[in-house]
């Protein structure tokens, strides 16, 4: 059965030509600058209705159902960079999904309406410099005085940080520690004590804005809390298997395209007297690589079936995020590899593709957080 | 004002194709897209129906296969759309695509009718001068920019010089050139809304036109393979050698 109508296809063949004449021409200025004009081209993508797929049509989403999500993400995986990719994932899949499904009419006025029309860039705020995989660790700490929430602490590697113009920030706002007493409260990023401390200088990803955050006695609404206060944590742990969905899908789409391009090199490429494709040992490991990326998409597409049925994604979520992390690893290595020496080069794009794919056994729950997550579900811990 | 649109599907120019054996016709797939030439008229229309509180209908001939075409220029923003489909019009010349096209332009009520200079496949490019003379309109062509008051159209015709200033009351036929304006992407809004417009499809008797093809290809021979050029290594005299070289091609 496929998932897929033609306006999937159609959808598809914007998207593709968006990422073409739209994100690829401006790749090497934004990879040299350290930084994406995001509200302009996420003015342009909200314009065309790519930032608010399934959200509510009241809110300027466009109602749609889940595989627009995932042909979105794959097509966006397929620019000539990775950031843009996790830009746009964090906008659409990260720091959203929790105001969608628990904001109050305000909140989504004020916050999410301008989020889909790209004329507010947004970020998730959850990690810390003294907790990543441990949430429960976090330390930054919100305070009730009167009306308002008084903040302070960290937050480290926030995506989007330095154009942000509201993130969902993870904070404690009680005493009871563990997973318990934390709350998601929207933190307009112009509010007092709001601090951006520190851009940070990655391996890869390298267009995308990465900001140290400093909280000193912010002061936040208390009408900015998301959803129920002491819920946080849960409520945080499902928008991260969104998070993750969405990172999986857009890794087949520059998964593909990148052993696409490396046969086309290897059909020219001359060693030996012949074309470098005619050696069985590279057509066998491309076809292992064609291979596992097909059964990551598979896979995807299962995910996101039973997502859309309103089944709970996060078992198969986990272990795609885990598949996805290694395949691309893989993938990107082996690209590499048969590219020889112009491959190690700065300017071919293999060596970009190393270095931003590298991130995903990391980002958003290392490989080795998925093992431990899929370990306790099946009983296995 | 109410204008018609002459769009083309064709086989993605980036995917494989072949030929029929036996008619020699390119072998078209059920997918096909909007030829991208097209996708400039498309948007002329549009814009010309936004500002003159108008209406695009598409019209086209060719096999409708799956209409992803067709819908691709319904998603820009068109209206509706008219397609003659008909086994019986399979390899027709330019002359009976015009008579297809105007017969199917004349059931409709239009000041404007808007086509490509010259369709990416079939390119012959006298399709648009027909159909306005089978219609009996005049028509402007090879536009670089439109304008228009609702009742007359006034039009840069590009030349080898640069442009002729044109201009002739409705109703009229205008063929645009590549570029005249830059086409939108199609919205998501805008490609949900295109799987409910009406698409009429019709056949060439339904319109009262003869279907006979007026042409039939005999044989055809691929182009030769590109030889390899000649190497001009500098030693100082090289700008000598080109331009002798351009001499002996009689482009200098
Ligand atoms: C470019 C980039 C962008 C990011 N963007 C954001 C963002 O926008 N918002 C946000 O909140 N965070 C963001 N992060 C943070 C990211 O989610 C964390 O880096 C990640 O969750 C890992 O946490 P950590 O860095 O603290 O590593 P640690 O928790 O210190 O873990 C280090 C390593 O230990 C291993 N490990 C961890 N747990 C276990 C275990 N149980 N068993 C065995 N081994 C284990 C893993 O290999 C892991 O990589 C970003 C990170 C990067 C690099
Ligand atoms: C069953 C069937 C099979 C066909 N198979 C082929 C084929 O294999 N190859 C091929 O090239 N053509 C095919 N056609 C279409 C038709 O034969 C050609 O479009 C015709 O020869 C027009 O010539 P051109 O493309 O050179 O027009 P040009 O004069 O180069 O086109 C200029 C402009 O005229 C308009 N126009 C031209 N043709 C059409 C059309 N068909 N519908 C709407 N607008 C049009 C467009 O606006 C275009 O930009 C087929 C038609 C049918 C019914």
């Amino acid at each position: 059965m496929s998932h897929f109508t033609p306006e999937h296809h159609q959808f598809r063949r914007v998207v593709r030509e968006f990422v073409e004449q739209e994100i690829n021409p401006h790749v090497e200025e934004w990879e040299a600058a350290q930084m994406m004009p995001l509200h302009d081209v996420f003015g342009k993508m909200g314009e065309l209705g790519f930032l608010g797929l399934e959200y509510e049509p009241e809110y300027g989403g466009g109602g749609a159902d889940h595989f627009f999500t995932v042909v979105f993400a794959e097509e966006i995986g397929r620019a000539d960079h990775g950031g843009i990719g996790m830009a746009t994932g964090v906008q659409v899949d990260m720091a959203t999904p929790s105001l969608a499904k628990f904001g109050t009419p305000e909140q989504k006025e004020r916050f999410l309406a301008p989020a889909l029309r790209g004329e507010m860039v947004t970020s998730i705020a959850v990690t810390e410099p003294d907790a990543g995989s441990d949430v429960a660790a976090i330390r930054t700490r919100a305070v009730r005085d009167g009306d308002e929430w008084v903040i302070n602490g960290s937050k480290m590697y926030i995506t989007n940080a330095l154009q942000a113009d509201w993130m969902c920030l993870l904070a404690r706002t009680s005493e009871e520690g563990g997973y318990e007493g934390m709350s998601q409260i929207i933190v307009p990023t112009d509010v007092p004590g709001f601090e951006v401390s520190r851009k940070l200088d990655k391996l890869g990803m390298r267009a995308s804005d990465t900001g140290l955050l400093t909280f000193t006695d912010m002061r936040v609404p208390v009408e900015n809390t998301l959803g129920t206060e002491g819920m946080g944590f849960q409520q945080q742990m499902a928008q991260f298997v969104i998070e993750r969905m969405w990172a999986n899908y857009s890794s087949v789409g520059g998964a593909e395209r990148a052993i696409r391009r490396t046969a086309d090199y290897l059909r020219e490429r001359q060693v030996f007297g012949k074309p470098l494709i005619k050696q069985q040992y590279i057509q066998f490991k491309l076809a292992e690589l064609t291979a596992e990326v097909e059964a990551l998409k598979q896979l995807n597409y299962a995910t996101a079936a039973s997502y859309q049925r309103g089944g709970d994604p996060t078992r198969l979520a986990t272990i795609s995020k885990w598949k996805a992390g290694k395949v691309t690893r893989e993938v990107a290595d082996w690209v590499l590899q048969f590219h020889g020496g112009i491959g190690y080069m700065e300017e071919t794009w293999t060596a970009r593709y190393l270095r931003d794919n590298r991130l995903i056994s990391i980002g958003g729950g290392a490989d080795e957080v998925m093992l431990q997550v899929l370990a306790r579900m099946d009983g296995l811990a | 004002m109410k204008v018609a649109v002459c769009v083309k599907q064709i086989p993605d120019p980036a995917s494989d194709y072949s030929l029929d054996p036996a008619t020699h016709n390119l072998v078209r797939p059920a997918e096909q897209v909007l030829d991208d030439t097209d996708r400039y008229g498309v948007e002329m229309a549009l814009q010309i129906a936004e500002q003159h509180e108008g209406s695009v209908t598409l019209v086209s001939m060719g096999p409708s296969g799956n209409l992803q075409g067709i819908r691709q220029a319904l998603a820009m923003g068109a209206d509706k759309a008219v397609l003659v489909d008909d086994e019986e019009l399979k390899g027709s010349d330019s002359l009976t695509t015009a008579k297809v096209l105007a017969a199917a332009i004349a059931r409709e009520e239009y000041d404007l009718v808007i086509a490509g200079t010259e369709s990416t496949d079939g390119y012959s490019g006298i399709v648009p001068q027909q159909v306005a003379a089978l219609l009996g309109i005049p028509s402007l062509t090879y536009a670089t920019q439109v304008d228009t008051d609702g009742s007359s159209v006034s039009i840069r015709r590009q030349t080898a010089a640069g442009y002729d200033e044109v201009s002739a009351s409705t109703p009229v036929l205008v063929s645009v050139t590549a570029g005249v304006v830059e086409p939108r992407y199609p919205t998501f809004k805008g490609i949900m809304q295109a799987k409910q417009k009406p698409v009429d499809t019709v056949t060439a008797g339904d319109l009262g036109v003869e279907a006979s093809p007026g042409q039939a290809i005999r044989s055809v021979q691929p182009a030769p393979a590109r030889e390899a050029g000649e190497k001009v290594v500098d030693e100082g005299e090289a700008h000598l050698q080109v331009v002798a070289a351009l001499e002996q091609a009689k482009v200098v």
